[in-house]
């Protein structure tokens, strides 16, 4: 019990809070480097699902490579890159990291959610005379939204989790509090960042479902 | 005084013969406790899933909080996992464990709650109807139908773990990460490499041998197949 009020008393010491070394600067640097590689690796990821699934190509690439990347360990690949060249432009090799393990769940996600667009909608598309492009972005998207939306919440909830990690190999965001806890052998500075990075994880999961069930009935995803 | 030697090693390269002979016994040990804490937490997470599932298979209303529990556990970085777990602990090998088994928990209830929903209502009743009771239902049909679903759980559980192992290298426990730590703030580039590349094959190796397993022990999904 001790340490739950010693974690209160950190959270509640004012001084955590500001400076460079802040809770509040933390987390800014972890949405930030969030949004930017989900932003990223949505622009990486999703054109090629989107033209792979359309043309009904490429499908055990599209389908196994969220395996490979599971089993490459997030944390090596960081280390890697950061001892490559890579490594000496300051966020490089976070973000170089983080966009490799986003892409691989959004591109399975969209060329699944593609491909499993009842074929005979498609085949009517085609009847009424539509041209491949206006399949493709009247028909075949709008109609595989929920499992692609699908990909970009697991996408975003890793993200945020791996950013975490980035700060073992020396990067920003919240997982500084837990390594600095670390060094400083202080479970509760520990245990308050990782309350903190949980709670931020949980928020996004929740902010996806929240627009979910706000968006289109359509865009609804039948899980 | 000697000049210093003009090997891979002393010119830190990334691929280096050299490295792998003379640190055999390091790597040996990393791997040595790398599959120890992945078997360890894939067992007991599996020890825990099955009657978790089968509760949550047989009253309905546990389903949703079994569910939403481990997807909320799931959720947690496992950074952050390893840490809240540490008041708890302390720096051990336990502690890895711990947290792995926390995470492997949602692949393995969730997919074994699919497996057991997905045994036909027929299949059951004619079961019943043969005089089968609750138990040897359970054992006898029910489980060895799910498996299937339950050892894809299982595949994606381990591979999962293999490499969330390196992550305990924050407490010295992450068999090939410390490896990999101890690389990265020395600037080991063979080190670094040679870990990763053989996390991935741990990796690459357990999916496989539990493919094998699974073709072994459900041979009539290949012949409905075939």
């Amino acid at each position: 019990m001790s340490t739950l009020t010693a974690t209160w008393d950190w959270l509640a010491d004012p001084a955590h809070w500001s400076g460079d070394n802040g809770v509040w600067h933390r987390l800014l640097q972890h949405l930030l480097l969030t949004v930017v590689c989900l932003v990223l690796s949505c622009l990486i990821a999703l054109p090629v699902a989107l033209v792979l699934g359309h043309l009904g190509r490429g499908g055990a690439l599209a389908v196994n490579i969220s395996n490979v990347g599971r089993a490459v360990p997030t944390f090596a690949v960081l280390v890697l890159l950061l001892l490559t060249p890579v490594g000496n432009w300051g966020e490089g090799p976070t973000v170089v990291a983080l966009v490799l393990f986003a892409v691989p769940p959004l591109l399975t996600n969209a060329y699944v959610g593609m491909r499993e667009v009842d074929r005979g909608v498609v085949q009517a598309a085609r009847g009424m005379g539509m041209t491949g492009r206006q399949l493709m972005f009247h028909v075949e998207l709008p109609l595989s939204l929920p499992l692609l939306m699908n990909g970009v919440r697991i996408a975003a909830v890793q993200l945020v989790a791996t950013a975490t990690i980035a700060a073992l190999a020396g990067g920003g965001g919240l997982g500084r509090i837990i390594t600095a806890g670390f060094n400083l052998a202080s479970t509760p500075q520990v245990v308050a960042g990782a309350l903190l990075v949980a709670v931020f994880a949980l928020l996004v999961e929740g902010g996806f479902e929240i627009a979910e069930r706000l968006g289109p009935a359509w865009a609804r995803g039948g899980r | 005084m000697t000049a210093a030697p003009d090997d891979c090693l002393a010119r830190n390269e990334w691929i280096c013969g050299a490295y792998l002979s003379s640190r055999r016994g390091i790597l040996l040990d990393a791997v040595v406790q790398h599959l120890q804490l992945t078997a360890l937490s894939v067992l007991i997470g599996l020890l825990i899933a099955v009657p978790l599932a089968v509760l949550a298979r047989r009253w309905g209303w546990a389903a949703g909080p079994v569910l939403a529990l481990t997807t909320i556990l799931y959720t947690i970085p496992s950074l952050a996992m390893f840490s809240l777990l540490l008041p708890l602990y302390g720096l051990s090998a336990t502690l890895v464990v711990a947290g792995l088994v926390l995470y492997s928990l949602t692949l393995l209830v969730r997919n074994l709650l699919a497996g057991l929903r997905a045994v036909p209502e027929e299949t059951r009743q004619a079961a019943r109807g043969l005089g089968y009771g609750p138990i040897r239902l359970l054992l006898t049909v029910e489980l060895p139908l799910a498996l299937p679903a339950a050892m894809a759980g299982l595949r994606i559980a381990t591979v999962s773990a293999v490499s969330l192992v390196t992550v305990g290298a924050i407490v010295g426990y992450g068999g090939l990460g410390n490896l990999v730590y101890a690389g990265m703030n020395t600037y080991f580039k063979a080190q670094v490499l040679t870990a990763s590349v053989l996390c991935v094959l741990i990796a690459v190796a357990a999916d496989l041998l539990l493919l094998g397993v699974q073709r072994l022990i459900t041979p009539w999904t290949r012949a409905a197949r075939g």
